[in-house]
């Protein structure tokens, strides 16, 4: 090999070893103080925006009893997100959905229970986790807790469609765009973005309402039923409910802090 | 020397046009998954993962199992190994190949794949294991080149190379570790949620990869003029049955502390696989016959007079790279997504489409073992060992 060759092949090595590294040194490097307000908070929250350290939301299951009691607010949720209802069941994509005590707590129910509670229906959704393991486990960042509110979103620009998450996420909150969802949506809502095939997906807590004041449409068409607010701010309705009721959590155990209480 | 690898016979030419059509109808149902999206397989919400990322558990297996020969040759000085070390080395570089097609082919949105480097994530395992597949190939495909290269040209490899062989050693164990941590760490998947999981997957890697080299060996002695040697083919079935029986140990391990604890979240996984669960049980026939084989395998292989026919070492190599792979690349990523997280059983039976596919890919790490192994052997030819 020439001098001049190995030169040039140094070079374009130890290039390609820089642009690799740069990124990689970034992430370790990382200052959250120094970067924290101008590359993070890339959204302005309007003057009504609701805010909160870490949103959560307290579900009265007493209070529903039919599927007529829960299918407004499972509606109101798909409609408004674009969720399409696809042919196939393993295709399916779902937000916030109801389900038994048995699959919603599986290992936790009592035995020869009240068929009341036995076939009443529990709306199950995202926990918007406070230790989420899907984010620990997504490759690229594309799911993320905020750090303003604590909810548990989705970038589905960046999402690379490997499914980690779905296998980390130990309530089965996520679903897959196995195909264009597209065609599948009854009306789309236009202020609010279509998924793209090959990506993941999940409830956001509604993110888009909160920032505008309001509250996510699932509480907002729950009547009450649904309570929503902040659980580290000792006066919000959440605290209230979680206060004087007692509450239970999805899978406890696991240690990952769901922000979703159930009275039961 | 890649000229090697396209001058050869008429029927070395066949064979790598039989892989080829198989590999072109493969690509076609692939292009026809990228128009349509995954749904084309027989994946779903609730069983997220299939075939594919379990060819590439199983496979990341096989490229690790190549340091079953490389540690003993280049640590110990076992000069027996001299003639399969660089077969253990391209059979790693054709197993990774398959590997990072099986993840891209698994993915979403695989134009996108460029985002792992490009928003790099040190707490998501995946981010790692990205990182230690390439890097085994890059010190495989260094190592390998420049030994061979050095053996053709009658002199010693370079100094410079040796810092790489050492590392190739421990980076082969982590392969296999990191891919078991993508499991092993998940809460709520009872059945992945143990620490016998990546020496389980170990083990089981020492006993399929080493199965196949012998294999492979057996079959360049009979088509070609260069021999392995029988006694590096002897020690290395040792290996493999070391391993297997290790591999059968631990799965034990496993299944006295589920059944033992009674724990059901731990157990029902096992139960879906091996009796079936709510009355699925596509899987059962497969898991008994997995087990039925690994433990012919031990029988054949502890025992020495049949260890040492080299027909039934054949057998039992079949026999045990046919078990470790029904264990890994079928009930391993599927049992462990079955229940699902809300006590569910949905099944997951592969498409025909995605079974094409990943056939398409294992022809296209054939088709590269084919020209390295084509390589390799030419020059062990040429240099007359």
């Amino acid at each position: 090999m020439d001098s001049s060759r190995r030169q040039i092949l140094k070079f374009f090595g130890i290039s390609t070893l820089a642009m690799s590294t740069k990124p990689l040194l970034d992430a370790f490097a990382a200052d959250p103080a120094a970067e924290g307000a101008e590359s993070k908070e890339t959204f302005l929250a309007g003057p009504e925006a609701l805010k909160a350290r870490q949103w959560a939301m307290v579900i009265d299951t007493r209070e529903f009893h039919s599927l007529e009691d829960v299918e407004p607010l499972i509606e109101a949720c798909h409609s408004i997100h674009n969720v399409p209802n696809l042919p196939i069941r393993r295709h399916e994509i779902k937000w916030i959905w109801e389900t038994e005590y048995k699959h919603a707590f599986p290992m936790k129910g009592a035995r020869f229970m009240a068929e009341e509670l036995e076939h009443r229906p529990f709306l199950v959704l995202c926990n918007h986790c406070e230790n989420p393991s899907c984010c620990r486990a997504c490759p690229t960042q594309a799911t993320f807790k905020r750090e303003s509110d604590g909810i548990v979103l989705m970038d589905f620009h960046r999402c690379i469609g490997c499914r980690f998450c779905m296998a980390a996420c130990p309530y089965g909150a996520r679903s897959f765009n196995f195909r264009d969802p597209r065609p599948f949506i009854a009306e789309t809502n236009k202020k609010f973005p279509t998924r793209a095939k090959g990506v993941v997906e999940k409830c956001n807590f509604c993110a888009e309402r909160l920032a505008v004041g309001r509250l996510p449409a699932c509480v907002e068409a729950s009547e009450g039923k649904v309570t929503f607010g902040d659980l580290y701010d000792p006066d919000s309705p959440v605290r209230e409910r979680i206060k004087t009721n007692y509450t239970i959590r999805r899978k406890q155990s696991l240690g990952t802090e769901p922000s979703i209480y159930y009275i039961v | 020397m890649l000229e090697l690898a396209i001058r050869g016979s008429k029927k070395y030419y066949g064979w790598m046009l039989f892989l080829l059509s198989i590999i072109g109808v493969g690509f076609f149902f692939y292009l026809k998954q990228l128009d349509f999206g995954l749904g084309i397989t027989g994946m779903s919400r609730d069983v997220s993962w299939g075939f594919y990322i379990a060819q590439f558990t199983f496979l990341v297996g096989v490229a690790a199992g190549g340091v079953m020969v490389v540690l003993p040759y280049y640590l110990h000085d076992y000069k027996v190994y001299g003639r399969v070390t660089i077969l253990g080395e391209f059979l790693a570089i054709a197993a990774v190949v398959m590997c990072l097609l099986f993840i891209v082919i698994d993915l979403g949105q695989p134009m996108r794949v460029f985002n792992v480097p490009l928003y790099p994530s040190p707490n998501s395992v995946l981010f790692w294991d990205f990182i230690v597949l390439n890097g085994y190939l890059f010190l495989n495909l260094i190592v390998g080149w420049n030994v061979l290269e050095a053996e053709r040209n009658n002199v010693h490899y370079q100094a410079w190379v040796k810092p790489f062989i050492y590392l190739s050693i421990p980076w082969a164990i982590s392969i296999h570790t990191v891919t078991a941590y993508l499991y092993a760490g998940l809460p709520g998947r009872g059945f992945w949620l143990t620490a016998i999981l990546a020496p389980r997957f170990l083990s089981s890697a020492f006993a399929s990869g080493p199965a196949l080299l012998i294999l492979l060996c057996l079959i360049i002695r009979k088509t070609t003029n260069f021999d392995p040697g029988r006694e590096a083919i002897q020690t290395l079935a040792k290996t493999v049955a070391y391993a297997i029986c290790l591999n059968v140990f631990f799965f034990l391990c496993e299944i006295f502390t589920v059944f033992y604890s009674q724990i059901p979240e731990h157990m029902d996984h096992f139960k879906y696989l091996f009796t079936g669960l709510h009355g699925h049980g596509a899987y059962v026939p497969w898991m008994w016959a997995s087990l039925a084989l690994m433990l012919l395998g031990i029988i054949l292989l502890v025992n020495p007079i049949t260890r040492k026919n080299e027909g039934v070492l054949a057998v039992a190599c079949v026999v045990i790279f046919a078990g470790t792979w029904i264990d890994k690349g079928m009930g391993m990523i599927s049992g462990g997504f079955v229940p699902n997280p809300l006590h569910e059983v949905t099944e997951y039976i592969p498409s025909v489409p995605e079974l094409i596919i990943s056939l398409a890919v294992w022809c296209v790490g054939f088709l590269v073992l084919s020209a390295l192994y084509k390589i390799a052997v030419s020059v062990k030819e040429e240099v007359g060992t």
